[in-house]
């Protein structure tokens, strides 16, 4: 918001060097496919990517993406590091507390168990899930025991070591290594969790987000949204 | 050659998949590892230095500050430090810019979670490129370095001015010489020997503590190999693989032990040269073997 008070204030004064301030920089974690990873040459791609410059293009502002790991994703946006996330984070009430979110840009959808074996025991036994994620706070709930990671890619690591008997996470982020890996399958039924996933913004930028939401909101409107989503994730994905 | 690596195999498959530019990147994180290393060794050296000699000054304040200073760095772990300095330290930078840059802004700097600064007082800012954003965490990363190093490179140093004989300095003053005087001619030239040995230590602990880097925003050599090793599905890269941490873990293994071991070699030089004339046990062999 600040640049955006100072590009107003500059307008107004008939300055015109303004728009060299209106640089949104979009942080994001760059380990968790389709949503955001990092391609071969070595640059943000996936669908968060396409999606964020898009919304970028709309709402007419520069942006540039950014890494960070998921641990310190939120800290170093409210202390002004960059100036929004989309990480694949849902929208939870706790994490409403310390930011503020958009509308969500995917749909609230199904979260999944997948092991080596169909007997894998997903209530007594030891389950995978990536740090400070909402699955790894489902997991905590059920009298499973939780086994935390990093990073998504090595929960998944840990079932197909044998170290848990299980890893709990979205669905379309385990789909593809399912669809590769003979040994793995999806286990026991889906969880719905979570409230959608949003873009994350410092609660005082909140013209910021009337943009991000108003993009948003035009490409739910034409149809651009969920031709993304299908690219992304597969045509039987949820669409809006 | 590698516009098409389904077609590929054997060693020009590994050759395209080691030059892609993500693999780049991580060949560049080891010269960031280097830098980082180059600058903050002489830098950590120097804050052990002025916090040593802090540490034994005369004058109180001084005393206070440099005792202080070691006693609460070397109290903290270092990953809440590098959590926690990191961004204090950021926003300290910000705040002062902010407040000679932007007198007259009149909403508040904390609003609730939010720090938010006026946008010309932003380090670096928001509009600067990649690369200066880049540049400044790396920055922020060897003052950190710096300050966690310096501390136990002064306890070091502190001990190592403690050490050397006393009838040394005697003599000194003997001939007349200033306090400041034999502090730098008799103190300082003869007590790198005794502190070697502590130091070498410390530079070991650095070379294994730069993974901490990535704290820091800056991706290192682990970051890389953490990222590069996982399993990746065909659908987004035309490299897939399974999970391959465990290679990519050794290389780094490989690239450490070497590193450790040159160091090893040359701190072993340097000690045999800083003994030469010593009034220690090496100095006294090195006198028999000649």
């Amino acid at each position: 918001m600040k640049k955006l008070v100072l590009t107003t204030a500059l307008v107004a004064l008939g300055s015109t060097a303004a728009f060299a301030q209106d640089v949104v920089r979009m942080g994001t974690e760059g380990a968790y496919a389709p949503y955001n990873f990092i391609n071969d040459a070595g640059e943000v791609d996936g669908f968060e990517r396409e999606l964020g410059d898009e919304l970028c293009a709309r709402a007419e502002l520069t942006c540039e993406w950014v890494t960070n790991d998921w641990d310190s994703i939120i800290p170093n946006l409210v202390s002004g590091n960059y100036d929004n996330i989309m990480a694949g984070m849902s929208i939870t009430a706790e994490r409403a507390e310390v930011i503020s979110f958009t509308q969500d840009y995917y749909p609230p959808t199904a979260s999944a168990y997948v092991a080596m074996s169909d007997s894998a025991d997903l209530e007594g036994g030891v389950v995978a899930a990536q740090a400070s994620t909402i699955q790894a706070a489902h997991v905590a709930e059920t009298g499973a025991t939780l086994l935390e990671y990093a990073t998504g890619d090595e929960t998944l690591a840990a079932v197909m070591s044998g170290e848990a008997d299980a890893v709990f996470a979205d669905k379309d982020f385990l789909a593809p290594f399912v669809e590769e890996n003979a040994d793995l399958m999806f286990v026991g039924e889906d969880v719905p969790l979570g409230g959608g996933i949003g873009m994350g913004l410092r609660q005082s930028d909140t013209e910021l987000k009337d943009k991000f939401d108003a993009a948003i909101t035009s490409m739910k409107e034409d149809g651009s949204l969920n031709e993304l989503l299908i690219k992304w994730f597969g045509e039987e994905t949820t669409t809006y | 050659m590698c516009s098409d690596p389904d077609t590929l195999a054997g060693l020009s498959w590994l050759w395209c998949y080691l030059t892609t530019g993500k693999h780049m990147s991580m060949y560049w994180a080891f010269g960031t590892v280097l830098l980082l290393l180059a600058i903050t060794a002489p830098m950590a050296l120097l804050f052990g230095f002025g916090g040593a000699s802090a540490a034994r000054s005369k004058f109180a304040p001084a005393r206070w500050f440099g005792k202080t200073y070691i006693a609460v760095v070397r109290g903290v772990p270092d990953i809440a430090f590098f959590l926690f300095f990191v961004i204090a330290l950021d926003q300290l930078f910000e705040y002062l810019r902010h407040q000679v840059k932007c007198p007259d802004w009149d909403r508040p700097i904390r609003q609730g979670n939010d720090f938010l600064v006026c946008p010309q007082a932003k380090l670096p800012l928001n509009n600067a490129p990649q690369w200066v954003h880049e540049s400044y965490g790396f920055m922020l990363a060897v003052l950190t370095f710096s300050i966690v190093f310096g501390a136990f490179a002064a306890n070091v140093i502190y001990g190592a001015m403690r050490s050397v004989p006393r009838g040394q300095m005697e003599t000194a003053e003997a001939y007349g010489m200033t306090p400041r005087q034999s502090f730098w001619r008799i103190l300082v030239p003869q007590m790198w020997v005794y502190a070697l040995p502590g130091l070498s230590n410390l530079w070991m602990v650095l070379i294994k503590a730069t993974p901490l880097l990535f704290l820091l925003g800056v991706e290192d050599i682990v970051y890389w190999a953490r990222e590069l090793g996982g399993q990746k599905t065909p659908r987004f890269t035309d490299y897939p693989h399974g999970d391959w941490r465990v290679w990519y873990f050794l290389a780094l293994l490989i690239f450490y032990l070497c590193f450790t071991k040159v160091s090893e070699i040359v701190f072993a030089r340097i000690s045999a040269r800083l003994s030469h004339g010593q009034a220690t046990a090496a100095g006294e062999a090195q006198r028999k073997a000649a």
